[in-house]
């Protein structure tokens, strides 16, 4: 199992506890996570389904590198964290 | 037709509201969503349910609805593009730009309008919407261009009070775009604006015009104002033709512009310098008033900063009540002033608000 887990700057829209997941890459546990959480959802993934553009993703401390498909790999016991990138002012 | 009481306030930082008072005072009332961006606001005169559009930076945008008497917002579905492809392009709303009640007779009808510029109706009041497919559709939309934003948006929409299947909008760049058969077919519509940044051979096309600003007489609807980014115009046939004004002083250029609900003659604008340097002229912040028509103006400067001054209004950023005497006003250097006697003279509310993108009696 994996954890995945969205920041403090997030659930201040929307609560949402660490969810624990089985998948293989990005793509599959943050669907797995968001799986039931419409309302959240909007906040991660745009319109078209795409990761938001300040909107970031780490697995095991390490930021992704795969934006547009989310194809990163998961390992049993990663822990991934949904965090919002810096920006605006 | 009644006197605005409060206004509702949506600033870069949050959602402001402010109170009449018997006094004549205006005292500050409830803020919401502090700390975060809301673009837009509408207090549904049909209902009084109050909607606020959120453009949270990481997160996208949002929409909150109030009902009438209740203290709690609570968050309604969001204009969102239908799923069309893998492109990296492919549209996602970045903002809502506009949003406005439907007519009397739709009870629960909203039209937004949103950068990328994608038309949306909602029949439910919020619940669900969807995008506008027909003017989405129109080729000529591949024409239209950013106007200081990355993609082109629709912040103007005017539902015709003689009939609600009469819609007009203001696409920035885009022009002004018509239906009369409520959103199922649209033209584009008549000439008269001139974009004399672009080519020549372009520049008095009807789709290429950016518009900043379009407003409709309640009481006269064939005629509409706009502020444009070249200049300022008039139609007094219902967008079939455009006639420039040229009259008005200090300048010609701004965002904003209003029309008085019942007097179609009498208009308010916020100038500034011109395209290319957006600030007050000679730093003294004024509005201009018109009463015939655009064939002359009155400089209106008591109560307001006469210098150093710096502030802008934005396209929502000037609103006027249904009796058309009094006007509110809040600039991107957050100052807010309120008028009771048409402009004649502002109180000033505060000078410490954050940036106002929209203002709007309740």
């Amino acid at each position: 199992m994996a954890t995945v887990e969205f920041a403090a700057a997030i659930q201040r829209h929307v609560a949402c506890p660490i969810q624990q997941v089985t998948a293989p890459t990005v793509r599959r546990a943050l669907a797995a996570a968001l799986l039931g959480r419409d309302e959240l959802r909007g906040y991660i993934l745009d319109d078209q389904g795409r990761l938001r553009k300040h909107v970031a993703i780490f697995v095991d401390g390490a930021m992704i590198r795969d934006r547009r498909n989310l194809g990163d790999p998961v390992a049993d016991g990663s822990e991934v964290f949904v965090v919002q990138a810096l920006s605006g002012g | 037709m009644d006197k605005g009481n409060a206004i509702l306030l949506a600033t870069r930082k949050g959602l402001f509201e402010f109170r009449r008072r018997a006094t004549a005072d205006w005292v500050a009332g409830p803020i919401d969503f502090i700390g975060d961006p809301v673009s837009m606001v509408l207090r549904d005169p049909r209902d009084g349910t109050s909607y606020a559009a959120l453009n949270l930076g990481h997160f996208g945008v949002k929409l909150k609805r109030r009902r009438a008497g209740q203290a709690a917002w609570k968050e309604c579905a969001v204009p969102a593009f239908p799923k069309m492809s893998d492109a990296v392009d492919a549209p996602s709303v970045e903002l809502i730009w506009e949003l406005v009640a439907g007519g009397a007779d739709e009870p629960g009808v909203l039209w937004a309008g949103t950068i990328p510029g994608g038309l949306f109706r909602s029949g439910d009041g919020g619940e669900s919407w969807t995008l506008n497919q027909a003017l989405w559709d129109r080729p000529e939309r591949s024409q239209w261009c950013g106007g200081g934003y990355d993609s082109p948006g629709i912040h103007s929409v005017c539902v015709d009070p003689r009939s609600s299947r009469h819609v007009t909008v203001g696409v920035s760049t885009g022009g002004v775009w018509q239906s009369f058969d409520g959103g199922e077919s649209w033209a584009l519509g008549g000439g008269g604006m001139n974009a004399g940044y672009l080519p020549a051979s372009r520049a008095d096309d009807p789709g290429m015009q950016d518009v900043h600003r379009l407003v409709q007489c309640e009481a006269a609807p064939d005629i509409l104002w706009v502020q444009h980014h070249c200049g300022m115009y008039r139609s007094t046939d219902g967008a079939a033709s455009w006639q420039e004004i040229t009259m008005a002083r200090p300048s010609n250029f701004g965002f904003a512009v209003a029309v008085h609900p019942r007097d179609p003659q009498t208009a308010w604008f916020v100038p500034a310098v011109r395209d290319n340097c957006r600030i007050p002229v000679d730093g003294r912040f004024v509005v201009t008033r018109t009463k015939d028509g655009g064939n002359s103006f009155e400089v209106l400067s008591e109560g307001l900063p006469q210098g150093p001054a710096y502030d802008l209004v934005y396209r929502h950023g000037l609103a006027i009540d249904g009796s058309g005497e009094r006007l509110a006003m809040g600039s991107t250097t957050g100052g807010f002033w309120i008028s009771e006697n048409g402009g004649n003279s502002w109180q000033c509310i505060s000078v410490h608000l954050p940036p106002a993108y929209c203002l709007q009696f309740g």
